[in-house]
């Protein structure tokens, strides 16, 4: 067991007493927990089986038996934002799982090799980052057809630039540091020092981007599925519910009240997060805001 | 200068030779046989065969995108399918319903959002600036096409003051004139809000920075007025990022419209590349979307040119 283990614990107990006493961090942290769970519980229990349509009790308005109403069909509107929860929360973290997983390694090795390569993967970078994002996120959707697997591939394409670009910056600012000339004096590799040295230390940034691009993963999937290119029905999805709710508005206004209330506080909570971690993470930004 | 605009130019021109790659080859891999859709299941192959050929999709894949690329290049974009009429006539009639909504957009976000954040920067950890960011906030996580519903209830079903959709032109008349700005106010303000929220925060945060500056303490020390260093000298300051997230904003407006543009019924780019892609004409998809890449470098070349304009440092050296 190495001294570095030993003295762990300490400052790892510093950063979560810091964080939770972050006011933006506890908000969010609330909020994102509680959708997890509604997410999470939407797995095994839904107080409506939405599968069943039930064209009798359509669109009531708010009841002790449907707090939030029923929709066209007299499907239970909690129920069906529980289950677009899961919808929304797997689209947006699976597109971040691939911003993350390719732009990450492509921005370390543009900055741990620079040269060509680095001018290649970022002028690619600035390619991808010319392309109106919604309208090729439409294109991509209709070359593969519609779908929460193809909206999530969409989403997830325009989050790789995004990661390469925090990760390249990020590691950029490491490679001149001492303890990275110590490590290529004590001859490591590039690919060693960038897994052993540069990625710890740029997990932060990358973390906080992470939990903003998961923030706008939730609001591109609502885009994408109010124009019919995301989910697809019977599978709830809350821009679907809007979409649906539009040409109701005149009589039923809660049919579109509810779901985007929960686009807007899922989106809130998240960035509120992601806020709260950069505050906690790096101070130096917290005192220049 | 010069040089720095030059070198930004040349890669704005290679981004779009790249851009052009991947356009043509992502369509071409499109399914569905364009010219099977236009002559719907039951034509015979014979007709099948000579509308192929007359569309020249019978030709290898490399000769198809040079003539693409040239045809391009002399403005000629080619002809829609489904219109039958040349795709830069479509992307006119549609520029006229999304440039002066997209303009209209920026300018109410811009107006709503510099001032706020000036405001609360000026007055930072005061209730007034926990208030508005806080709003600021919420205004970042409310997706636009949602308060755009919102406000259709609101001012369309309820006081019914404005269009809930459509289009009617531009027309000849003063009175259609109204008529046609009254149909973009409700879109227009649905745009705007979450880009203002987002452009208040960024202006904010800025304004914070440079008001920690000592020039700005100088400017204060030899008794110019509050209002005078706040708005002149800080604020041309604090500039950059806030114009790098406005052109990005315009860029965003042009294409991104395409969600609004289906809530109202709106004629605009959006609508028509949308339509484009379920009828699948391609050479339409194409062109608009080559013509958003190419407005998309354009606008970032223009911020630069601005930055150089906002800092004279920016003028004078490179």
């Amino acid at each position: 067991m190495s001294a570095d283990m030993f003295f762990m614990p300490a400052p790892e107990r510093h950063f979560i007493l810091k964080a939770l006493q972050n006011r933006s961090f506890l908000i969010g942290l609330v909020i994102t927990a509680a959708i997890a769970l509604m997410a999470l519980i939407s797995l095994f229990w839904t107080p409506y089986d939405i599968t069943r349509l039930q064209v009798a009790a359509r669109m009531q308005g708010l009841s002790l038996s449907h707090p939030f109403g029923t929709d066209h069909l007299g499907r239970d509107i909690l129920s069906m934002i529980m289950i677009g929860a899961r919808n929304s929360i797997a689209v947006a973290l699976v597109a971040v799982g691939i911003g993350f997983g390719i732009g990450v390694p492509l921005g370390a090795l543009a900055a741990a090799r620079g040269g060509w390569i680095d001018d290649a993967l970022m002028r690619l970078n600035d390619v991808v980052f010319a392309f109106p994002a919604l309208i090729s996120a439409v294109m991509i959707t209709a070359v593969f057809g519609p779908g929460a697997v193809n909206a999530i591939i969409a989403i997830g394409i325009f989050n790789i630039p995004v990661f390469a670009r925090v990760a390249r910056a990020g590691a950029l600012s490491l490679w001149p540091r001492e303890f990275v000339l110590a490590a290529r004096a004590a001859g490591k590799g590039r690919v060693l020092i960038t897994l052993e040295h540069i990625l710890p230390n740029i997990m932060s940034l990358l973390l906080v981007q992470a939990t903003i691009q998961f923030a706008l993963g939730v609001l591109a999937e609502a885009g994408l599925s109010y124009l019919g290119l995301g989910a697809q029905p019977p599978m709830p999805s809350w821009g679907r519910m809007l979409f649906d709710a539009q040409t109701r508005i005149a009589v039923a206004p809660h049919l579109a009240l509810f779901p985007g209330l929960a686009i807007v506080i899922t989106v809130l909570g998240l960035n509120l997060l992601g806020d709260g971690l950069r505050d906690v993470l790096d101070p130096r930004l917290r005192h220049e805001r | 200068m010069t040089a720095f605009l030059a070198k930004r130019l040349a890669v704005g021109l290679i981004t779009l030779l790249a851009a052009s790659v991947i356009v043509f080859s992502v369509l071409e891999i499109l399914p569905g046989d364009p010219a099977r859709i236009m002559l719907g299941m039951n034509a015979s192959p014979d007709a099948l065969e000579a509308l192929r050929i007359e569309m020249g999709l019978d030709r290898p894949i490399l000769a198809r995108y040079l003539d693409w690329l040239a045809g391009m290049a002399t403005g000629d974009f080619g002809r829609s399918y489904t219109y039958s009429s040349p795709v830069l006539d479509l992307v006119w009639e549609r520029l006229a319903v999304s440039l002066p909504l997209a303009v209209f957009a920026l300018s109410l976000s811009t107006l709503i959002a510099i001032p706020v954040g000036v405001f609360s920067a000026s007055r930072r950890g005061s209730a007034a600036d926990t208030i508005t960011m806080g709003a600021a906030q919420v205004g970042v996580a409310i997706p636009n096409f949602w308060f755009a519903l919102l406000l259709v209830y609101v001012f369309s079903v309820g006081l019914r003051l404005l269009p809930a959709g459509g289009f009617p032109g531009w027309g000849e008349s003063w009175a259609q004139h109204w008529q046609a700005f009254k149909a973009l106010i409700l879109p227009a303000v649905a745009l705007a809000l979450p880009q203002a929220a987002i452009l208040a925060r960024v202006t904010r945060s800025a304004m914070v920075e440079v008001l920690g500056e000592d020039y700005i303490r100088t400017a204060r020390a030899k008794g110019l007025p509050r209002t005078q260093v706040l708005w002149r000298h800080a604020l041309r300051n604090a500039m950059i990022p806030v114009l790098t997230i406005m052109g990005l904003q315009l860029a965003f407006l042009l294409a991104g419209t395409i969600i609004i543009e289906n809530v109202f019924y709106l004629p605009g780019l959006g609508r028509l590349i949308f339509q484009a892609i379920s009828q699948r004409d391609l050479i339409v998809v194409e062109g608009v979307v080559m013509l958003l890449v190419a407005s998309v470098i354009l606008i970032n070349f223009a911020v630069d040119i601005c930055y150089a304009i906002v800092d004279p440092r920016l003028r004078a050296g490179r």
